[in-house]
This record gives C-alpha cells, structure tokens and sequence, in this order.
C-alpha cells in the first residue's frame, strides 16, 4: 500500500470532513427552505449564520459572563454546567439567528413581493434616514437620534408608495438579497466593538478525545457536532412532515397560489420557513464556534457560498438533499485537499459540483420540498 | 405628501419621459445630440476645473480621471458585457470576473511573463481567449436552467481565481508585474502618472462596444435573446435555436469582460488573483440590475453609479459599504426594474400605433 496522505489520515479527514460537512447542511437547510418555498436564492442567509456566530459570542461573553481565559487557562466546564451552558448558548445563537432572518424577510423581500407591510416601512425608513444622516452627521449618537426622529414621516411615506400587489421581477429580489447581506456585514464590520478584527469565543469545552476510530483519535467537539446537526435536522423534517405548520410549508411549495385560495396564509408560512432556516442557520453557527472558537464579521460568506454549494449540490429545495450534498461536499474538500493540496480545496468543491450537475442536472437527489412524501 | 408623490411618480417616469423627447427628435437632432454626448465625455477629465459642476463631481481623496478610468470605465465595459448575458438573454452569471480575470491575464501573460509582445496585439487574442472560455463555460452548463447557472457560473469565477492564485506559472499569489502599457498614439503617451489617456482609450474601446451592441441587439441575433428571455420554450418551439443563440450570449458577453480586463491591465502594469474577488462579481451584476437590466444604457447608468458613488462619498470612509448595501435593498424595493428600465415591446408599440393610424386615416 502506498504511503499517501490521504491513505495515512483517511479517517481523520472523515471525521472532519463530517464535522465540516454537518455545518454546511444545517446552514444549506435554510437556503433549500426559502428556495423551496419562494424560488429565491436568499443570498443574504449567510449573515444570517454570522449573526448567530455573534449572539453564541454575546451569550458566552455577556449573558454567561465567561471570560476568554481564566488565570490563564481556558474557562473549561464540566458535567450538567457544561450542558447548560451549552443548550444556553445554542438557544440565544437560535434567536439571534432566527430573528433576523425574519426580519430580513421583512425588510428585504416581502416588500417586492408586493405585500409589504409597517414593520418593514419602519426598518426601510429608518435604514433611510440613517443612510442620510451618515452622509452628513459622523457621530454615531447622533445618527440614530437623527434617523429615529426622521423614521416615523419616512414609514408613512413608504407605506403609501408600496407598489401594493406588484411583484418584482426576480432578478430584483436577488440584488436586494445581495444589499442585504452587504448591509449586515458591514454594519456589524462598522459599528460592533471590535470593528473588522477577529472575536475570540470563550472555549469552555475541553477538546479531549472521545474515542479512537481505526486508529484515529475522534475529538469530543467533532462529535457533539455531527449528532448535533443530525438531530437538528431530524427534528426540522419532523416539523415539515408532521406538523400543521409544516403541511403549510410543503403546500406552498408545491403551488403558493392554490394553497393560498385553499385557505393556507401564505404570508405565515413564508414567515415560518425563514425562521427555520434562522434557527438552522444559528445551531450551525453554536457548532462552529464550538469548533473554531472564533468568529468574524464577513465569517458568513465563503461559508455561504459552500451551503449554498451543498444545497445546489444535493437537489436545492429538497432537505435530504442539503444533508447529503453538505456532507458530501465536507468530505470530498477534505479528500481533495489531501490529495492536491489544501490550496486547492474550493476548485475541487466547485469542480465536484460542475461535474454532477452535468450529469444531474437538478442535484443528486433533485429538487422537490413540495413533493416531499412523509 | 402630494408633492412628495407626484416627485417620486416624476422620477419613476424619469426613461419614459426622456425616452419619449428622444424619440420625437429627427434626425439632425439626434446626431447633434450624440456628438455634444461624446465630446462631453471626452472632456470629462476636466469637469472638476468647471465652477459649479467641479464642486458637485469631484472625488475626495482620488483623482478624479483616476476613478474615471479604474472605477467608471472598466465597469461600464463590463457591465455592457453582462448585460448581454444578464439582460437580454436572462442568463444569470454570478462569476462574471472569470472572463474579465481571463483578459487581464492573458495580457500579462504575453507581454510581461511568457513573451514580449505589444498590449496591442495581446488584445485580439484576450478577447479570442476569453470567448473560449465562454464556450468552455457555456457548452456544458448552459443547459441548466435559473438558479443552477447561478452557482455553477459561481464556481467558475472562484476556480478561475484560485487557479491564478495556485499555480506558479501564472505568477501564483504574487501576480505578474511590467505589464506592457498601451502604444502611444496621437501624442497621447500611456505613461504611468497621467490616467488621461488610459480614460481616453477606454471610453472609444466603450463607443465602440456600445455600437457593435445595439447593433447586435436590433438583429436577429438580438431579438432571439430576448425571445429566450421571454420564454425559452415558447421561443424554442417557434424555431429559435436557444442553446445556439445563448452560447452566443455567453461568447459575446466574455468578450466585452475580457475585454475590459485587457485595458485594466494595460493601466495598472500589475496584477495579482486578488485584483479579481468573487465580490466583483456581484458588483457587476449589482450594476447592471440597478441600472435596468436589458437596456444598454440603463446598464451604463448603473455601472457609473456603483463605481462612482463610493468614490465619491469617500469622506465618511468605512461606512460607504454599509450604505452601498443599504441603497440596494431601497432601490429594489421601490424600483425594481432599475432606474432605466427595458422598454419591452416598444418596436412592437410603435408599430401597432402605426397600423392604428393608418386605419384611421382610411
């Protein structure tokens, strides 16, 4: 047998490469869901996923007040805190996530759907007003004082110049998709504490080794990740296949028309689908800091464009699709890197995907949330 | 609030009305119109010096012929370019920077690391290059539909990239240097210092793609594109060759990226991958969306905007993005065909009020 790399380190790079990969699902999840639902590209899902990095950074900083380091170690925990601590962090990183992303929908899309309503009036006028301002005004106080005062007669104003009942043409929805996503990048890039540098999250689990798998030693932390994803995700097609809500989903993604004269709010459930895709997008995001220990303002997009990656990969639009296509996509990074170096990783990605979608052109699995059988 | 609305009606208004002047004109008028267009951008470079108009356009910071020809005109070429696929042919291209990249390196290949020849002649065989490219791109993936294009054209800005940033013989992360400048012609020397004349070779190469173009469009090349754009299958079962005409799109589209990559290496002398992010890309397509995707000058608008706004509001330095962004979501909200928006079916219109006329008259 030869002495390759990948040959040496092949479980290894399984294991990682499944850690990885578990991340790319639960942040593909969301890109499949709204896609699913609305055929939009929701470029702007992976801020969504930085978002969450920063409320597991603010959970552990603020919320549980856990230093960085501890008399100079790192603050480890044990037992049932750790666990607390943990599903503490994982719940404030969902919220976070999840709201914002509803948010965006409101802000950035629904208003081209031609639906938009006075919470997004109220997000438009104020992001006006503080656009405005910042030409004028350079202090932040200021500015906010300023927008909050100018946002009220703004609202109004968008609220009546809504184009009611029109929809945009699609192309549309992807730009503002694009400003969104730029938006909160850079907000958080501008105006969060440590501007454009890297936060360090407090490491309280202690990555010791779990058990050893064909002689590869298996961290604790890569562990917790997969069988995190995979119930995360467990639980997501039981809320689609299972639950009224759920019904909804998949009914509008078969046909949002017909659902809606059979009685299905489909303003609701547009709702609901952004929210899961949140919630997913920040349990990815409690996982990654779990591993990486750190995030970044502009953190979301490489791993963005990869789930987004994954999903196409797997059959956007289908949830099992976006679990096969990030795992795979986890794992034949891994691989590749091994075999043509790590500087070649993202060719291999993108080549892998050409490829199958030459073959398959609508994904391994194809695309079909509507069509999804319990 | 009247007043307010009746503004913003006027602004939304704002192509139809102007379009409309245009069209009433007649010839001579036309013409004297373009001429005083072109001359006044060819005296572009000297609007900072004119009392008023300096104030308004003047950048802070960066010279203005500067921004002209590294921010306005590479975007304006590229933006022509991915109006082609993006607007007319309703191709989502997402790595469109994968041609422009192929241009610039192509250059730099053969005049500065790989051989010693003049920019100019390095330039018919960029734009040859990447019209491969397009192909290489196109004939495999052009049968996929929305979305997937989206990403795969994705992949292959980045693979592009990365290939550039990884292998040693295109210079790896380091780039290429001593890129050859344009020859000099008509007293116009392409030193180093001055952009004038970069700006003024950039702005004929833009004359001249803005011609072949229209062209291009009013043919029946053009009006197949829009048929696809329309309908692809209604279009294929009316005769339309659709994978022919959007293979065309996509050659004729990396052409005009390739171009404009040409030039920017012409100008800048160097380059390295991360001259070519996969951000640009979206740049690109933000330009042409935010102009009006599917009309030329709507695509030309936008890409001035995006190139020259942040430029412009270089005094409230890092937060030009955020307010990038920002002016992006607000313009698809409130105008979401772009500030200059196609005129579909216009030649069908005029012709019908033509017939109706006629009728009439009978």
């Amino acid at each position: 047998m030869p002495d390759w790399l990948i040959i040496r380190t092949f479980w290894d790079l399984t294991v990682t490469g499944l850690a990885l990969g578990s991340i790319y699902a639960l942040v593909a999840l969301g890109y499949t869901l709204v896609y699913g639902v609305l055929r939009l590209i929701n470029f702007a899902h992976s801020e969504i996923f930085m978002v969450g990095t920063f409320g597991s950074l603010l959970a552990s900083s603020q919320f549980l007040n856990i230093p960085l380091l501890e008399d100079g170690n790192y603050p480890y925990r044990t037992g049932m805190t750790l666990v607390f601590f943990l599903v503490v962090i994982l719940v404030i990183a969902m919220l976070f996530s999840g709201i914002s992303a509803v948010l965006l929908e409101r802000v950035a899309y629904r208003p081209l759907r031609g639906n938009g309503d006075s919470i997004g009036a109220v997000a438009l006028a104020f992001l006006t007003a503080l656009v405005v301002s910042l030409i004028f005004i350079d202090d932040t106080k200021m500015n906010i004082i300023v927008s909050l005062v100018f946002t009220a007669p703004i609202a109004y104003s968008y609220l009546r110049i809504f184009r009611r009942g029109r929809q945009a043409p699609r192309l549309a929805f992807l730009i503002s998709a694009i400003g969104a996503s730029t938006a909160i990048a850079e907000a958080v890039g501008v105006w969060s504490t440590n501007k454009r540098d890297q936060y360090q999250t407090a490491r309280i689990l202690e990555k010791k080794t779990l058990f050893n798998l064909f002689g590869t030693d298996v961290r604790i932390d890569y562990v917790i990740v997969i069988v995190g994803a995979l119930l995360m995700m467990t639980a997501l097609t039981l809320f689609v296949n299972k639950t009224r809500l759920g019904r909804g989903v998949r009914a509008v993604a078969q046909d949002p028309e017909t659902s809606r004269i059979l009685g299905v709010n489909v303003d609701m459930i547009i709702i609901v689908t952004f929210a899961l895709g949140g919630v997913m997008a920040g349990g990815a995001a409690m996982l990654f800091t779990l591993v990486y220990d750190q995030t970044r303002f502009n953190i979301g997009f490489i791993l963005g464009v990869k789930s987004f990656t994954a999903a196409v990969l797997g059959g956007i639009g289908n949830l099992k699709g976006a679990l096969l296509g990030g795992l795979v996509l986890g794992l034949v990074e891994n691989y590749g890197s091994a075999i043509f170096g790590g500087q070649w990783k993202d060719v291999i990605a993108f080549t892998v995907l050409l490829v199958v979608l030459m073959f398959r052109p609508t994904g391994l699995l194809g695309e079909s949330l509507g069509k999804a059988r319990v | 609030m009247n007043q307010v609305r009746s503004l913003l009606a006027a602004l939304r208004n704002l192509g139809d009305t102007f379009g409309e002047a245009f069209d009433r004109m007649n010839k001579w008028q036309k013409y004297s119109f373009y001429g005083i267009l072109v001359i006044a951008l060819y005296l572009a470079p000297f609007w900072p010096d004119v009392p008023v108009l300096g104030q308004i356009v003047d950048t802070p910071g960066t010279q203005f012929s500067t921004v002209l020809n590294d921010q306005v005109i590479i975007f304006v070429l590229v933006a022509l370019g991915l109006n082609v696929v993006v607007g007319l042919a309703g191709l989502l291209d997402l790595g469109y920077v994968g041609f422009y990249a192929v241009g610039a390196y192509v250059t730099a290949s053969l005049t500065s690391e790989h051989a010693n020849l003049p920019w100019l002649l390095s330039l018919p065989v960029a734009v040859v290059v990447s019209m491969l490219f397009g192909v290489i791109l196109g004939a495999p993936t052009l049968r996929l539909r929305g979305d997937y294009l989206a990403i795969v054209t994705l992949g292959f800005g980045e693979i592009i990239r990365l290939t550039a940033k990884n292998m040693e013989w295109l210079g790896a992360s380091r780039g290429i240097s001593n890129i050859k400048k344009p020859p000099s012609v008509l007293g116009l020397k392409f030193g180093v210092i001055d952009p004038k004349p970069y700006y003024y070779l950039g702005l004929t190469l833009v004359l001249i793609v803005v011609f072949v173009l229209h062209r291009l469009e009013y043919s029946r090349v053009g009006r197949s594109w829009v048929a696809i754009r329309e309908d692809e299958d209604a279009a294929e079962l009316m005769g339309v060759d659709t994978f022919k005409f959007k293979l065309w799109a996509f050659t004729i589209g990396a052409a005009v990226g390739g171009l404009a990559g040409v030039h920017y290496a012409g100008k800048v002398g160097f380059i390295n991958p991360d001259n070519f992010p996969l951000t640009l890309s979206i740049l690109f397509l933000a330009a042409v969306v935010l102009g009006g995707s599917g009309n030329m000058y709507g695509a030309i608008l936008g890409a001035v905007m995006v190139a020259y706004i942040p430029e412009r509001l270089r005094n409230f330095a890092d937060k030009r993005v955020f307010v990038f962004g920002v002016v992006l979501v607000l313009m698809m909200v409130f105008r979401p065909e772009g500030i200059l928006p196609k005129r579909v079916g216009d030649e069908h219109k005029k012709r019908r009020n033509k017939t109706t006329n006629a009728e009439v008259a009978q």
